[in-house]
């Protein structure tokens, strides 16, 4: 909806009632409208991206905050699943400790492709408090590839909204659908 | 109360002529130091004794004194509902010989017993599963000790091509800072550790 040539989204106002009535105009005469395709998944991408729910620590409770109904992730199309075939993020709320690292890896391999990683808060950042601890890994880059990084301890909800938001923006800029 | 106190440790230590070494009552908390053999035969007084009934194990941990010879403190807290009494007692302890397993009378002390062993490295005999608890699977160690180095012996990362988490030594990018800040706390009467360098 509102996905303009650019790819950029555009607000609500007069110039997407525009944009949508001609759309509409064009379907009801010809029945078809005409888009380019990595435009398009791009948008369905960004659209519904299901995170998968590994709450490390106490960021996890600041992740569900935002997934509650004063920022409401679902309204982003973002839904909580609860298993990684089924997710196309991961974020990773919370600090990440040796013993966890193997297990966090089996994960994201059993994620499906496409998939991206946002860590959340300084523990997944790079250890933060505990960075010379014995027991935790200093970043949870070492273990998995990651896209948006979230800074924060914790990060509030609307920093990881935010977060979320130029991960939609990054999915948008590099998507493509080969693989 | 700590008049209450000081009977009640009295009568236990009466109780068991030989396997006390110490009763003390600070801050208003009990604190029997037992011998190590004698430590079930006591724990078992202390549950079923009508004086004590200190039915709940709340905790077992460890202390480490590097500078002694016995240089582990293992910490029994009990609570006794009954009495709403509450009581601390301690076995000193060394890493070479175990100290006798309260499986038998508390069942909780599985848990407990298993993670002071895996933080302090001090052994309990009779125990029936005495494995890790919380550290890494085959984590080299005892983190609670005080010569355990902070930042510990490993580190793992994720090998590409090995397509698997793997542990290497340690490399910090960054040394360890020390920061020595002066204590914050103001118009505290009983001295805090820490508050030594805090004068000059």
């Amino acid at each position: 909806m509102g996905v303009t040539s650019l790819g950029t989204p555009v607000a609500p106002g007069p110039v997407q009632d525009k944009l949508l009535r001609s759309v509409t105009d064009e379907l009801s005469d010809k029945g078809f409208v005409v888009a380019q395709l990595d435009k398009l998944v791009a948008w369905a991408r960004t659209g519904s991206l299901w995170p998968m729910t590994f709450g490390l620590a106490c960021c996890a409770v600041e992740m569900m905050h935002t997934a509650c109904s004063r920022y409401d992730l679902d309204r982003f199309g973002i839904f909580f699943r609860p298993s990684p075939r089924q997710s196309d993020v991961m974020i990773v709320a919370g600090t990440l400790t040796n013993k966890m690292a193997p297990p966090l890896r089996k994960v994201y391999d059993q994620m499906a492709e496409p998939r991206w990683v946002l860590s959340m808060g300084s523990c997944a950042n790079g250890g933060g408090y505990y960075h010379y601890s014995y027991s935790v890994v200093r970043g949870c880059d070492r273990i998995v590839p990651v896209d948006i990084y979230v800074p924060g301890c914790p990060p509030t909800a609307e920093a990881l909204l935010y977060g979320i938001l130029q991960l939609q923006k990054k999915i948008r800029r590099v998507s493509t659908i080969t693989r | 109360m700590s008049e209450a106190l000081r009977e009640l440790g009295n009568a236990i230590k009466a109780a068991h002529p030989g396997d006390i070494d110490e009763v003390d009552v600070r801050l208003g908390e009990l604190m029997l130091v037992v011998k190590r053999d004698s430590i079930v035969r006591v724990l078992k007084h202390l549950r079923d004794d009508p004086s004590c009934l200190f039915k709940m194990l709340v905790d077992i941990c460890g202390v480490d004194f590097p500078e002694r010879a016995q240089r582990f403190d293992v910490v029994y807290n009990l609570l006794s509902l009954k009495h709403n009494r509450r009581i601390r007692v301690k076995v000193r302890a060394n890493e070479a010989e175990p100290v006798p397993s309260v499986v038998s009378l508390f069942n909780a002390a599985g848990w407990y017993e298993r993670e002071t062993w895996d933080l302090y490295g001090v052994a309990f005999s009779d125990h029936p599963d005495l494995r890790r608890l919380l550290t890494d699977y085959g984590f080299d160690g005892h983190p609670l000790r005080k010569d355990f180095p902070l930042t510990g012996h490993v580190e793992v990362r994720y090998d590409e091509e090995q397509k698997r988490v793997v542990y290497d030594k340690v490399k910090l990018q960054q040394d360890f800072r020390s920061f020595d800040f002066l204590s914050p706390w103001e118009g505290m009467t009983r001295p805090l550790p820490g508050d030594e360098k805090a004068k000059h």
